[in-house]
């Protein structure tokens, strides 16, 4: 049996003695972090009390812990460090809960400190108690109850260390109100070894010659890219890079993986899925070899699994095991971190003097070509009403120049929009909820960003019903001099909540006008803030340069035309190539298709 | 194997498989929690801590599903953090699986006899015997205990109590 975790005594002999409390900061600094996004409370004054005028980490106080969760991600996604929160117990922790779901859905490293009442407290219905670790195994990788002081140091570098290798989650480390005052023997990071957790990182060989062998004798092959990519770091984007280098394959991304390839380059083809575009969804549906790096066949991309892309051989290289023919049978899985396995990808194929099938891949680039004649994105513009597309346009051409340009989105249309037409070259740039679809991540999450890169723009592009569940935290951006820019689509609707009701409902508009809106300018100076407004068109770009050269945190409410539609769409229950373009395609749905969501 | 592999509706076995845990708590939640999030059917389980000294926890569980559901199953149990090592005895084909039950006959004269009867050729013993009732003791391959059963209920079949199933593999290896 391995007993690694069992000190050894010189260790243990060089463990020193604090209390629980001050473990916990220690732990934090042996583990390189010098930020957490939290809130205070009974069950954690211990802690906070241990955190008193600490130097090297700085405490963000939120507004609201589903804040404080939100923020640690955007920390995450911009830094590729992990995001440490701390909270209290009972209402602090389920406060996190939804911030822990969307970052187990995006894989996103966090680690999430929660109070519990103390030990002979647990199970009385104590004040503020709930359940914690009950409440929160299914929407963390892990957690923990750490009722002996002396097990504290080993599991929060434990936590670590399963929050940030294989595929990175959200962790929990639930820690009662006596042992943070408890004196016990603190560990550092060196001396922990768990006794099971060991994800396979490696690719086996033996799979990457076969993947390199099916690449060299694809006709019509696509990269399908995704999520995993930017987790795996910058490397893996650069390696990619190269390997569409020297293949000259289409590429395609999932919401996820925007970045991790330049937009600007030929090969890229747009977004992949419900809303992603033509050339990518029918160079898809029409390949003969589907690489997928780093994606998980979500349905948001595969639309109906039982046409999607059924005349093509699938790879799927992914990190986590469990992804491989969960939802698509795959003809190679390759389990390995995606930097690891394209390197060995790279190396054999220019070890083995691979080369592609060039006059099949020519012609696949000429059906390419044909597909982009479409221009699914297009939209017509106006000159009186400010469409929502010919907003984030203008945004996008006005901030292109720069490098350190960070965005985040809420959820619904302007969300879709901004995957759109907002393009990235970069990886690490682009912050969105995209497995749970979370409506208020973008406002904290822009905080989370800002505050580890002072100096960059940080763009909210958010929708106005969205804004409002975590606006709060404008006051944590004033607090912390945040100078976030909160980009708000305002459309008067939940846009995407009444599109489908268009669509799928007969035009019912059930509960869905964004009625008694607060006015956003009025709201911005009452934070501290500064509200901008834009109407029409010709407003927009001077407004637009206004954001961006105020030093502070900005609400810019963009009044846009409140009937757009949110296109190409497909359908829910419909094939990648059944796609709709714009309004005109009617769009029948089938009882299948209206019963998904 | 005995009763594995069986085919339930179309496209839809019963597999056996073992799942080697770290005995820490909230992993039998964790396990359970599982099924029950993904929708994945339990239809027996039974979990004993195996080493106090390496502090391992046996968890052998009986499940149903597609092909690809139970193949989903494994590599969801294998990704649990505690999990050392999952085994599917169904598929391995090389394992032994065991369930004990008591079970409950009530009834007099000639039922009563026949009950006995039976229960010898199952070799089930009696482990309380009353004037009126006996409480058989039975060791078997599921099947062997669902047969038994089956024939106890017209004969006074009062309480059922099954174990589930534990398994291991054949020769001299471990899981
Ligand atoms: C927390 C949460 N509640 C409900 C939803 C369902 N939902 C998805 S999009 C949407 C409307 C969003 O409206 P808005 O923020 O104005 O964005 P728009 O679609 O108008 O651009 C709703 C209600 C959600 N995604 N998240
Ligand atoms: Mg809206």
């Amino acid at each position: 049996m391995d007993k690694d975790d069992t000190l050894t005594r010189s260790e243990a002999q060089a463990a020193e003695t604090m209390t629980g409390a001050q473990m916990v900061i220690r732990a934090l600094k042996d583990q390189g972090v010098t930020h957490i996004f939290g809130y205070p409370g009974g069950a954690v004054l211990p802690i906070y009390d241990a955190l008193f005028k600490v130097e090297g980490i700085t405490h963000v106080l939120v507004r609201h812990e589903q804040g404080a969760v939100h923020a640690a991600e955007g920390y995450a996604r911009s830094t590729g460090k992990p995001g440490v929160v701390l909270v209290t117990s009972g209402p602090g922790a389920t406060n996190a809960v939804t911030g822990l779901t969307d970052a187990l859905m995006d894989s996103i490293p966090l680690i999430v400190l929660t109070g519990q009442v103390p030990t002979h407290l647990i199970g009385t219905d104590a004040f503020q108690e709930c359940d914690t670790v009950g409440i929160t195994r299914p929407c963390t990788k892990h957690n923990w109850l750490v009722k002996d002081v002396n097990d504290l140091s080993r599991v929060l570098h434990e936590a670590f260390e399963i929050a940030t290798t294989g595929r990175p989650g959200p962790v929990v480390v639930d820690i009662p109100k006596d042992v943070q005052f408890q004196n016990g023997a603190y560990h550092g990071p060196q001396a922990v070894h768990h006794r099971t957790y060991r994800p396979k990182t490696d690719p086996d060989l033996s799979a990457i010659v076969k993947a390199v062998e099916m690449m060299a004798s694809a006709k019509r092959p696509v990269f399908y890219t995704g999520g995993g990519l930017i987790n795996s770091g910058p490397e893996a984007s650069k390696l990619l890079r190269e390997l569409v280098d020297l293949t000259g394959f289409p590429i395609t991304s999932t919401l996820m993986g925007l970045g991790a390839f330049p937009a600007a380059r030929p090969e890229w083809l747009g977004m992949v899925g419900m809303h992603g575009s033509w050339e990518a969804n029918h160079a898809m549906h029409d390949c003969d070899l589907m690489i997928c790096l780093g994606a998980r066949f979500d349905d948001r991309v595969t639309g109906k699994v039982s046409s999607f892309s059924p005349g093509s051989k699938k790879i799927h290289l992914d990190i986590d095991a469990s992804q491989i023919n969960k939802i698509v049978r795959v003809d190679l899985g390759i389990v390995a971190d995606a930097r690891l396995a394209l390197r060995e990808i790279i190396r054999f194929w220019k070890t083995q003097k691979h080369k592609v099938q060039a006059d099949a891949l020519k012609a696949w680039w000429k059906q390419i070509d044909q597909w982009r004649t479409k221009k699914s994105l297009d939209y017509r513009n106006s000159d009186t009403i400010i469409k929502p597309q010919y907003a984030i346009d203008r945004l996008y051409e006005l901030t292109k120049h720069r490098d350190d340009v960070f965005i985040t989105t809420e959820v619904g249309q302007h969300q879709m929009w901004a995957a759109q037409r907002f393009h990235f070259q970069e990886p690490n740039h682009w912050m969105t909820s995209g497995g749970l679809g979370t409506m208020g991540y973008g406002l904290p999450a822009a905080v989370g960003v800002q505050m580890a890169h002072p100096g960059a723009l940080v763009v909210d592009i958010a929708g106005e019903a969205s804004v409002q569940m975590t606006m709060q935290e404008m006051s944590t951006a004033i607090q912390y001099d945040l100078p976030i820019k909160i980009f708000i689509l305002n459309n008067e609707y939940m846009g995407m909540v009444r599109q489908w009701q268009e669509i799928l409902h007969g035009k019912r508009y059930s509960h869905s006008y964004s009625e008694a809106l607060p006015d956003f300018v009025k709201m911005a100076d009452a934070f501290g803030c500064v509200g901008l407004r834009a109407d029409k068109p010709s407003e927009l770009d001077d407004k637009i340069k206004e954001m961006i050269a105020v030093n502070k945190p900005v609400l810019f409410d963009v009044r846009v035309d409140p009937t757009e539609n949110c296109y190409p769409m497909i359908p829910s229950g419909a094939a990648h190539n059944e796609m709709l373009l714009s309004p005109d395609d009617g769009g029948e749905i089938s009882d299948a298709g209206k019963m998904l969501v | 194997m005995h009763d594995t592999k069986v085919k339930l509706a179309a496209d839809i076995e019963r597999h056996t498989l073992t799942v080697l845990v770290d005995n820490e708590a909230g992993v039998l939640a964790r396990v359970v929690g599982l099924f029950s999030g993904r929708g994945y059917n339990i239809e027996s389980l039974t979990v004993a801590e195996v080493d106090a000294m390496a502090r391992t926890s046996r968890i052998t569980i009986v499940t149903s599903g597609t092909p690809a559901v139970i193949e989903q199953i494994e590599t969801q149990l294998r990704r649990l953090v505690p999990t050392h090592k999952v085994t599917n005895w169904t598929s391995a084909k090389a394992g032994i699986e065991r369930e004990m039950a008591l079970v409950k006959v009530a009834g007099t004269g000639e039922k009563r006899v026949e009950a006995l009867r039976m229960a010898d050729a199952f070799r089930a013993r009696p482990v309380d015997t009353t004037q009126a009732s006996f409480v058989f003791e039975i060791t078997g391959a599921p099947s062997k205990i669902d047969s038994f059963v089956d024939l106890m209920r017209p004969l006074g079949l009062v309480e059922i109590s099954r174990t589930g199933v534990a398994a291991i593999s054949r020769g001299p290896d471990a899981m």
